[in-house]
């Protein structure tokens, strides 16, 4: 599966993710934010970091550069669009994904492994693991509280207690198709368990088993 | 000398015969512009006056050395074609007027000097120095000082993998904010800070110029604190790590393309330091004009811009038929650049600004005729009598009693409220990551490992600062050696109080000669480092306070390198090294038990700290923990351990004073049970791994209650 890994200025986890991602048995590769067009590709990967400083708000800015178009034209497709913590925050902004993101309940930057348990298979994230089953993740956000007033979607993690405060203890959202993903920790820093743990894979693969439109 | 030239050299910080030394080299009086240039090239933060005399000490050669000191970063070469880039600077007096931006601005200089080399910043390390946290002033620094690191090191895209924090009332008026930062670059990649021939052009990359930080380097960074210290408030500049995110990834692209002849980034001194530094290194003359500078604000002087200390900015020097391509790379990064100049023949700088030379220097006078200053030194007339009065502490205190302190004492519980607010992870090379002994980086693409330690210790070497100095290094060689990996080259960070006093100078030449005496045992060369004098405040100075960073390769690096948390119940706990003399001169259990600072600290031992460190490599592939003996002593290494792998300990050792002594060269191992560690060192087996107490004979306490203490020790104190 060839996987496009969207590289926003600010950025910063885009090399990790197309490692990790290549190390799942998938095809990944960088594409700068102002493509715009994505043809060639069976999936998109909105990585985290800060894009374009992530000044005015988390993603306020990232959701109007060119290449979201195509973005949104994969998710309405049925495609695979999954984003990771910042990309989760842009999705949200972008309207793909409901709720939106406030600070840390403890207002403090968080970096450390959190454990979150499956809660739904049906999304192109969690399709390779099982309900119940939980996982070593690293988290590594300050805005990784999110808040649905809505209730429309559908928590696929859950974390184990309550690091940030988010809501329903989300940790993973997706739509009613499941094939648009936020996720907050990191799976990428999950795939060797020579940094901590490989429970990361499984999401990864999850990813590249996804049907090829939902 | 007209009266009023004479009191604008004095409010930049210069003196009167320093000033004539400029009228003499310019056969003239200098403009204002000139004086300008001068007085932040010429000050102690950038020519390093009182102190370049004494650092020709250091050892800098190696046969892996590529770049020693007075590049912007020192490289080695760690094989397989690739090379490391590291640096260390502070950033003590702007994070202690303005804590979050100071921090913040220090993470961004260093990543400049990194990047400048060509290399990929990999990882930073911190080492924060604070008053007692009782006081609430002392909360509110390092508060701003840790989110100012998280603020742009997190947003940057650099990870934070380690460092060091210490507490001591020697810090109140002036808290030490240091940082190390880590590159990675192809051999081919290598760029230095040189104008290159005639005719390349100076483009200016990054964000626009501003009136912040005018005068830093000269006015901040190179004198004491009075009590109006406030006022400097303007000196402290802004960081914006956006910028230099995208500023690292357009160089990066540029020296990936070979489109630039040399770099330097503009830190202290601006646009002063990045014209006449890599002139005079390449032996040219440059013209630049001012108005051309890209500004974020109006009407600024001459000499406003060339002293302004506004960050995120690089300096290339460019072949004229490659400048197209290279605006091309900072527009695609969406990054501003500006043509300021053209290298020439001749010694000259020439600069102009509304169509008028402000200044024409030789550009090397700028920096090969500062100052040079020998400063008196003679150690503190009460050495002797201190020396004299070895440190003890009260009869009955128990060890359950000292760890009650120890274990508490928010420089040596666990600082995970610092480190979990760094992003520690980002580019999946961190194996060994903060709260160890050690920093581990794997090197993608080979067998090898990275390993780094930061070491510092304010009372070691206020009470000796060359037996200090010489175990820091030592202790960093071991805390390398523990993740699996040998010495390979060290940065200093010289932090002391006002230079123009004799004591502080025989400490910082006492540093040198204890830094130089170590690397030499060790066979590893001082490839970089930075010195800060006038960390004083109100007269006060602060412990002679240097740091070392050491970088270490492990090659191949351990299978599974040791770590605190990966003892069980039933392994064995041995000790390493040389007994211990009891001295608890300098450690941490005199200053919290005995409430005093006295005697002389144990000196290292150079043939022991060799085989220590040779045999602690080895047994790193071996070993599922090793853990030096440092802060606190035995008692607390042994605790650490219990602590972090969820596991007590019963260990046969009952003398207190051995117990809390910190004698270097020392070090824990938690074998498998039965498996005696085979090195050729003194070796005890003190206990075993087990039960839910930590136990030194019949003095116990609960593993509970000591993880409680240890976990609090900080995050209690910082948001209890």
């Amino acid at each position: 599966m060839k996987i496009a890994v969207i590289q926003f200025p600010g950025t910063n986890c885009e090399h990790d993710v197309v490692e990790a991602v290549n190390g799942a048995g998938g095809k990944a590769e960088l594409v700068w934010h102002r493509a715009t067009d994505l043809s060639g590709f069976d999936g998109v990967v909105l990585p985290g970091g800060f894009a374009h400083g992530d000044y005015l708000r988390t993603g306020a800015i990232a959701r109007f550069s060119p290449v979201m178009a195509e973005v949104s034209g994969m998710a309405g497709a049925g495609l695979p669009v999954l984003g990771i913590c910042n990309g989760f925050q842009i999705l949200c902004e972008a309207g793909l994904l409901p709720g939106a993101f406030i600070a840390n309940r403890d207002l403090a930057f968080i970096c450390r492994f959190v454990e979150v348990e499956v809660t739904s298979t049906d999304s192109i994230l969690t399709g390779a693991a099982l309900v119940g089953q939980r996982l070593r993740i690293p988290l590594n956000s300050y805005q990784g509280n999110w808040v649905d007033p809505t209730h429309s979607g559908k928590v696929v993690l859950r974390y184990v207690g309550d690091p940030n405060g988010s809501q329903d203890g989300a940790a993973a959202v997706a739509n009613e198709r499941g094939n648009v993903v936020g996720v907050m920790p990191h799976p990428e820093r999950a795939a060797d368990e020579l940094l901590g743990s490989d429970h990361g894979r499984i999401l990864l693969e999850g990813l590249l088993q996804a049907p090829a439109a939902v | 000398m007209s009266q009023t030239a004479e009191d604008v050299h004095r409010r930049l910080g210069m003196t009167d015969s320093e000033y004539e030394s400029i009228v003499t080299i310019l056969g003239r009086d200098p403009r204002p512009a000139e004086l300008a240039m001068y007085s932040v090239m010429w000050s102690e933060h950038c020519s390093y006056k009182s102190s370049r005399r004494h650092l020709s000490r250091f050892p800098t050669e190696a046969p892996w050395v590529v770049v020693g000191p007075g590049e912007n970063a020192g490289v080695v070469d760690i094989g397989d074609g690739w090379l490391a880039a590291l640096r260390i600077e502070s950033h003590n007096h702007p994070s202690f007027v303005e804590p979050y931006q100071g921090a913040a601005t220090g993470v961004g200089g260093i990543l400049r000097d990194v990047f400048t080399m060509g290399a990929r910043p990999i990882a930073l390390w911190d080492q924060i120095r604070f008053g007692p946290l009782e006081d609430p002033k002392n909360r509110y620094l390092l508060n701003g000082v840790v989110s100012g690191i998280a603020g742009y090191g997190n947003a940057v895209g650099v990870p934070t993998v380690g460092g060091e924090i210490e507490f001591d009332d020697a810090y109140t008026g002036n808290p030490l904010v240091n940082v190390m930062c880590l590159g990675i670059l192809r051999r081919e990649q290598l760029v230095l800070g040189t104008a290159g021939p005639p005719g390349s052009i100076a483009l200016l990359l990054g964000k626009a110029t501003g009136r912040d930080g005018i005068g830093g380097a000269s006015v901040l960074a190179s004198s004491s604190f009075e009590d109006e210290s406030t006022h400097k408030r303007p000196s402290v500049q802004v960081g914006d790590p956006f910028e230099e995110k995208k500023l690292i990834e357009a160089c990066l692209e540029l020296y990936d393309l070979d489109l630039v002849v040399g770099v330097q980034d503009l830190g202290a001194a601006g646009l002063s330091c990045a014209t006449s530094e890599p002139a005079g290194r390449a032996g040219v003359g440059m013209e630049v004009d001012l108005d051309t500078v890209h500004v974020r604000e109006p009407g600024m002087t001459a000499a406003e811009l060339l002293m302004s200390e506004s960050q995120e900015r690089m300096m290339a020097f460019v072949d004229p038929d490659k400048i197209e391509e290279v605006i091309a790379v900072a527009e695609k990064w969406e990054i501003e650049s500006a043509v300021v100049g053209v290298v020439r023949e001749g010694p000259d700088l020439v600069v102009r600004h509304h169509d008028r030379v402000v200044a024409q220097v030789p550009a090397a006078s700028l920096t090969d005729d500062a100052p040079l200053y020998d400063r008196p030194a003679s150690p503190p007339p009460d050495l002797e009598a201190v020396w004299g009065s070895p440190a003890g502490i009260p009869e009955e205190v128990t060890v359950r009693d000292a760890l009650e302190v120890l274990l508490d004492d928010p420089g040596i519980g666990s600082a995970a409220w610092v480190y979990e607010q760094y992003d520690h992870m980002l580019f999946l090379n961190t194996v060994v990551g903060p709260g160890n002994d050690g920093s581990l980086l794997r090197l993608k693409g080979t067998r090898k490992g990275l390993a780094v330690s930061t070491d510092g210790n304010g009372r070691l070497c206020r009470l000796d600062p060359r037996r200090g100095s010489a175990r820091l290094v030592y202790e960093a060689a071991l805390n390398v050696a523990v993740t699996g990996a040998r010495p390979l080259a060290v940065v200093d960070n010289l932090n002391f109080g006002n230079p123009e006093k004799s004591e502080i100078m025989w400490q910082f030449v006492e540093t040198v000669a204890g830094i130089s005496e170590a690397c030499e045992t060790l066979g590893i060369p001082v490839v970089g480092g930075n010195v800060s004098f006038y960390n004083e405040s109100d007269g006060v100075d602060i412990h002679p306070t240097p740091v070392v960073g050491l970088l270490g390769l492990a090659d191949p690096m351990p299978v599974h390198p040791p770590r605190f948390d990966r003892a069980e119940p039933g392994m064995d706990l041995w000790l390493l090294g040389p007994d211990s003399t009891g001295n608890l001169s300098g450690s941490a259990a005199e200053r919290a038990l005995a409430g005093s600072l006295t005697g002389r600290p144990t000196a290292g031992d150079p043939e022991m700290a060799k085989r220590v460190i040779e045999s602690a490599t080895r047994l790193a592939h071996l070993a599922p923990v090793l853990h030096d003996i440092s802060d606190g002593g035995l008692a607390t290494a042994v605790s650490e351990i219990c602590i972090r792998s969820g596991v007590g300990a019963a260990v046969d050792v009952t003398d207190i004073d051995h117990l809390l002594c910190e004698d270097p060269h020392r070090f824990l191992a938690v074998m498998p049970s039965g498996q005696e560690p085979e090195v050729d060192l003194p070796k005890s087996r003190i206990g075993s791994m087990g039960g839910d107490d930590i136990r030194f004979g019949e003095d116990v306490m609960a593993l509970a209650a000591a993880a409680a203490l240890y976990t609090g020790a900080l995050s209690g104190r910082m948001t209890g």
